[in-house]
């Protein structure tokens, strides 16, 4: 699913990241622990999150994560969208909360969760 | 060739920024990608233990062609009972580090996983030491 394809299913507000627009995911995370986000993500996701700080962002750099969205109506401070636009990534805010906006991508056709194994 | 970065106890705005450019320097070394994302969460856990529990330090990332070896050193309290630090879950957190996303007791058991090899030197009173050795293995993979 490309990029602006979570925009729409999300119905949801691109804050930075137009280039990454027709990037294709195939994987998504939702994550309030980014300890978990660095212990379980291997592929390539979008990053759901309500954790609206600086090491949501800083965590998805350090994992590659190029595409964020923040859940439940959350809005990202303008320089937590300048650091995601330096590190080349794409920032999305979207009122669903968590369950409805991993349904909605997953119901869209993301169904890869992105994780190592998990035993 | 070594890097140094002073990591804050106070400004909890800026924790992560020291992993970020050791990740940014090793990419661009031509690192494989894998071990650039280990060496990164390796780093970015023990930063956030530096901030949380060291009250701050010095971060250092000593870079060869085969290998990196990171020191984070702080002289916060120590780690009373190493064992039980390593324990997945286990946490000594404030509550409002958990609403920053960590603290969940997870940050020692990533390090592990993540490492080649990591030692940990701490008593209490007399501050932590951890040392991270990741080997930049090319048959690893891209790490995607």
């Amino acid at each position: 699913m490309k990029v602006r394809d979570i925009v729409s299913t999300l119905e949801g507000v691109l804050l930075t990241g137009e280039a990454l627009l027709d990037l294709d995911i195939q994987a998504a995370c939702g994550a309030d622990l980014m300890s978990d986000v660095m212990a379980f993500v291997k592929e390539n996701v979008v990053l759901l999150t309500g954790l609206v700080n600086p090491q949501s962002i800083r965590t998805a750099d350090l994992m590659d994560i190029k595409v964020v969205v923040f859940v439940r109506g959350k809005v990202p401070p303008k320089d937590m969208v300048a650091e995601a636009e330096r590190n080349g990534m794409a920032v999305i805010a979207t009122k669903y909360s968590m369950f409805l906006a991993c349904g909605r991508l997953y119901e869209a056709g993301i169904h890869g969760g992105g994780t190592r194994d998990i035993r | 060739m070594k890097l140094r970065y002073e990591v804050s106890g106070e400004d909890m705005s800026l924790a992560g920024k020291a992993s970020g450019e050791v990740k940014r320097a090793l990419g661009r070394l031509g690192v494989n990608p894998a071990a650039i994302k280990r060496t990164a969460v390796c780093m970015y856990e023990a930063e956030m233990n530096m901030v949380i529990h060291g009250g701050g330090g010095v971060a250092e990332a000593e870079l060869s062609p085969d290998r990196v070896v990171v020191t984070m050193r702080d002289s916060g309290p120590g780690i009373p009972d190493l064992e039980l630090a390593m324990q997945e879950g286990y946490s000594t957190a404030p509550e409002w580090i958990r609403e920053m996303g960590f603290g969940a007791g997870m940050g020692l058991p990533n390090m592990k996983r993540n490492s080649d090899e990591l030692r940990i030197d701490s008593a209490p009173g007399k501050g932590t030491t951890v040392t991270i050795m990741v080997k930049f293995d090319s048959s690893e993979g891209t790490g995607a």
